[in-house]
């Protein structure tokens, strides 16, 4: 018998190969999993029936050994920010409480047609926006790891955080996540994970719940880095329906296996070695140097001078985009409309005053301020300028490194409740993340080591454009002397 | 001839200038593949985007881009090899997505110009700019007395704004120029210029001062969507305006709407109400990038501007520039002149179209397009005209009847029995009757009474019912009483 509990999406392929258990039957055990763990909050949506159903197509194609796909029979979870068709689709707000899709997204399109088994919709920070899985509309969401010197509930990170906690609490093998600032490398990171932003442009952004159009990425959150390239690369397409996809061709991602570090230039920069930089993550990015260092990497320290300015950047650019992304909701066509018939205005007024929730409207305010006329040359504007600077500073540093090793975030999972109060010091959670989202780099987070809390330490990986496999393949080093 | 209103304290002049909205004539929207036809059901062309679903986003349709690149080529005009699209943000029912995707800082198309002829006198107007953007959709308040309803087939169609320069300086050039750049619209096929659809309508902003002044303080009239609308709203805003200094009131910058009913002007929202619409660039679209190559083909592809058909018709059928003029003020007109003088003699062409049809369509109020009447109509009694089969006069005498039968002009002149005699036998035994009955008639002739040849001529005429060629009647006439 095996024990599902041991699985990941490598061996369970090998095991559904070997016909040593059915799809079905893992299916099963997973949503028998859900149910036992209803207290995290994962889930906005179950998709069981359907499940099920998905489960035993993959398990008549195994018998038949035809038209298998590269993630044939895999029970995994959808952030709820992917349309999937006929399933509600909420995006963790209330505005879109009743929202039922008539279309499917393009990356979960991708992974229906590799095989892949939905067991439901995972909970989020509403539309995104949050860093600890507190803003959703339907409650917020715990990670099943806790500290060993206390009982408190901590956050999974956010917003992927119901897909985090998801992984990590072996209720699915896998999950999609969405990451605009940070919001699939920090949940990963407080969930012991592994989670990769890909290069901008490589997800198609068609059917995603749009956040911040320019920042926007889908990516997967795995136990494994074998299980990261499995899905992204499943993920992964060229969409003609997304003005931003690239067309750039992709490699096969398993490849990353073929890549020697040795010889490898691994650039550690600077300015991330933040003054509150937590000494135990301090530690852990010295461990993770040293490994690099022991197969024979050169480690460069190297310079990204506007990396201070990347948060302020970053929310000025995502609020303003988010601004007029999230305008159509508007109580007209679909999802959410308040009891309001006085007027238009009244309508409109009352409809998003009640659908939003607080993190939203704050972000909307923002974007609108800094849209607003007299304030766009020196907010907007110049936030693009700075980007550009960001952007630029990478370039420089890459001609001198091939791999950027970095922290993932300045601190461990957090009880839930804290850092709440100040939205400053909830949105300094990002701040080692959304440079490369700025420069729309890949980026990937992996567990190094536990703290003195047992609790995950992550390190990120942030490549050249479009050279995931390049950050697969450092963050397996990772994954082979952490020793666990 | 300078136009200006006469004020109670002296005169004073207008400064005009227009921005067109005209549909481009495509198949599928801006940035979807619905279908633009016109008159479907509510909501049956609508796709994601044009929806605003979440998660759809746009995608650009190329042969609008060529639409805008082609209108910008024919008005002279700079074509932009980098252009952005932005996002123009307010919030109304029939724009779902709570924002539309326009041009603002860097349009397809920069500046260009245009010459219109006023009174023989040909003056040029400056292009701003012309830019893409999405249409709204309608908002549909009179179906239901508690509700009302969208409409968004239109939503997402593809506009081009075109932007004048404040050039114009009276209601006729203002008129002029729209009546000039929809024609070349429609000779190049980017726009079908049907204003009653309100595939092209115009926002006029007009303005007036002292002779040499500064300019001065703007109104602007949206969505005209007539010609004649068009000159009125000039003429109601001018005066108003004029009425408003001249009683020592300052005007205020807004928005108007026009009255067609009551012919006059109202206010829509002034400045301070007008909207901040926060620009910013589409992060959906990258910058549309152009290149050379692209263009150059696009050059040649440009079909003949009515200005180059005029030349040409000048040169090609030596006809008058008046009457060329005519010709190319529209499409339709000289698709069908040019139809029907395709291996005919021009001068009878022009002047049956110019004159005769043109006077048949003024008595019926209706255009040429409106009237029906299609080339083979005009060709085909001309050819009878040309082979003498019947006099230019019997043509003229049956035109009206003519033009409102359903039958080509064979069909018509035989059934009519009008077929002229130009039979040499028959009009030479017409003649030798008639002498033979008139013998008094024809010993006065030959003792010098020159004028009673007339007499003769009319006499034959009436013996044929009309029919005999007059041409030939006369000629064997001449001979017989010659012998």
């Amino acid at each position: 018998m095996t024990d599902f509990s041991k699985l990941n999406i490598t061996s369970a392929l090998l095991g559904l190969k070997n016909k040593d258990f059915k799809s079905v039957e893992l299916t099963e055990y997973f949503i028998n999993q859900i149910n036992k763990k209803e207290n995290l909050n994962c889930f906005i949506t179950k998709t069981f029936d359907k499940a099920i159903d998905m489960a035993k197509k993959s398990d008549e194609k195994i018998i038949k050994n035809r038209e298998l796909g590269s993630l044939e029979g895999i029970p995994i979870t959808m952030k709820d920010l992917f349309c999937t068709k006929d399933i509600r689709t909420t995006a963790g707000s209330k505005i879109l409480d009743s929202f039922i899709p008539f279309y499917e997204s393009t990356v979960s399109q991708n992974l229906w047609n590799s095989g892949a088994v939905l067991l439901g919709k995972t909970n989020m920070d509403e539309f995104a926006m949050g860093s600890a899985n507190t803003t959703s509309f339907f409650g917020n969401v715990i990670n099943p790891l806790k500290s060993k010197n206390n009982d408190k509930d901590l956050v999974p990170g956010g917003s992927s955080g119901g897909s985090a906690s998801s992984v990590a609490a072996g209720l699915c093998l896998a999950a999609t996540g969405s990451d605009t600032g940070g919001s699939i490398r920090q949940p990963a990171s407080f969930c012991g994970l592994v989670g990769l932003k890909p290069t901008y442009g490589r997800c198609s952004r068609f059917g995603m719940v749009a956040f911040a159009s320019s920042l926007d990425q889908a990516g997967p959150i795995t136990l494994t880095v074998e299980d990261s390239a499995r899905m992204l690369q499943s993920m992964v397409s060229y969409d003609s329906k997304d003005s931003t996809s690239s067309k750039k061709e992709i490699e096969n991602l398993l490849d990353y296996k073929k890549s020697d570090l040795k010889g490898k230039r691994v650039g550690v920069p600077k300015e991330y070695l933040l003054d509150g930089l937590n000494p135990e993550i301090k530690k852990a990015w010295d461990l993770g140097i040293s490994w690099f260092k022991s197969v024979g990497s050169e480690i460069i320290e190297i310079s990204l001078p506007n990396t201070e300015s990347a948060l302020p950047t970053y929310y000025i650019i995502a609020p303003a985009e988010a601004s007029a992304n999230l305008a159509r909701y508007d109580g007209i066509r679909y999802g959410f409309r308040a009891e309001e018939k006085s007027d238009l205005t009244r309508l409109y007024e009352e409809t998003r005053a009640q659908g939003f929730g607080k993190e939203v409207k704050r972000r909307l305010m923002i974007g609108t301020y800094v849209l607003s006329a007299g304030y766009y040359d020196a907010y907007y504007l110049k936030a693009l300028k700075v980007r550009k600077l960001i952007s630029d500073d990478f370039s420089k540093a890459f001609e001198r490194c091939d791999i950027i090793l970095t922290p993932t975030t300045p601190n461990v999972a957090f009880p839930i409740g804290e850092k709440q109060t100040d939205p400053i010091e909830m949105y300094l959670n990002d701040v080692l993340t959304v440079p490369a989202s700025l420069a729309g780099l890949p980026a990937i987070s992996i567990s190094a080591c536990l703290n003195s809390d047992s609790l995950p330490i992550g390190l990120q990986i942030i490549g050249k454009p479009f050279e995931e496999s390049s950050i697969l393949s450092a963050a397996s080093l990772i994954e082979d002397l952490r020793g666990f | 001839m300078e136009y200006l209103i006469e004020g109670k304290t002296g005169n004073w002049e207008l400064v005009i200038g227009l921005e067109v909205h005209a549909q481009i004539s495509a198949n599928s929207k801006l940035f979807s593949g619905a279908s633009t036809d016109w008159g479907a059901d509510p909501n049956s062309q609508v796709e994601l985007v044009d929806s605003g679903m979440p998660g759809a986003l746009p995608v650009i349709n190329k042969h609008c881009i060529d639409q805008a690149i082609l209108t910008g080529i024919s008005l002279n005009a700079q074509i932009n090899k980098k252009s952005i699209f932005d996002r123009k943000n307010y919030f109304y029912p029939d724009l779902p997505q709570g924002y539309q995707i326009s041009q603002f800082e860097f349009p397809i198309v920069g500046k260009g110009h245009l010459n219109i002829e006023i009174d023989g006198v040909e003056k040029s107007i400056g292009i701003t700019r012309l830019h893409l953007e999405q249409d709204a959709g309608k908002s549909l308040h009179d179906q239901d007395i508690d509700n009302s309803f969208i409409d968004l087939n239109r939503s997402g169609c593809a506009l081009m704004e075109i932007v004048s320069e404040p050039d114009m300086s009276s209601p006729s050039e203002a008129a002029e120029y729209v009546k000039k750049l929809r024609n070349i619209l429609r000779f190049i096929g980017t726009c079908d210029g049907n204003m009653e659809k309100g595939n092209l309508r115009a926002d006029v902003n007009v303005s007036v001062r002292r002779k040499g002044d500064e300019l001065g303080t703007r109104c602007e009239i949206k969505n005209v969507n007539s010609i004649k609308f068009i000159q009125q709203a000039i003429e109601f805003e001018a005066r108003r305006q004029v009425d408003l200094i001249e009683k020592g009131e300052k005007i205020i910058q807004e928005t108007r709407l026009f009255d067609s009913n009551n012919l006059e002007t109202r206010s829509m929202r002034g400045k301070e109400e007008s909207h901040d619409y926060r620009y910013f660039p589409d992060p959906d679209l990258p910058p549309l990038v152009l290149n050379e190559e692209d263009i150059e083909k696009l050059r040649l592809k440009l079909p003949e501007l009515p200005d180059q058909k005029k030349s040409r018709f000048i040169e090609e059928f030596g006809i008058t520039a008046y009457d060329a003029e005519i010709l190319v003020t529209e499409k339709y007109v000289s698709d069908f002149f040019e139809q029907i003088v395709e291996g005919r003699d021009s001068k009878i062409v022009i002047s049956w179209i110019t004159v005769e049809l043109f006077s048949y369509l003024k008595r019926k109020n209706v255009s040429l397009e409106e009237s029906k009447i299609g080339p083979e109509k005009i060709s085909s009694l001309l050819d009878l005209i040309i082979s003498n089969k019947i006099s230019n006069r019997q043509a003229k005498e049956i035109f009206d009847e003519y033009l409102k039968s359903d039958v080509n002009a064979d069909t018509f002149i035989e059934k009519k029995g009008l077929i002229q005699i130009s039979n040499e036998s028959e009009i030479e035994e017409l003649v030798e009757k008639v002498l033979k009955e008139n013998p008094k008639m024809l010993e006065q002739y030959k003792s010098g009474k020159d004028k009673l040849f007339g007499f003769f001529i009319g006499q034959v005429m009436k013996l044929s019912n009309g029919k005999a060629n007059p041409k030939m009647v006369n000629e064997t006439l001449k001979r017989k009483l010659s012998l």
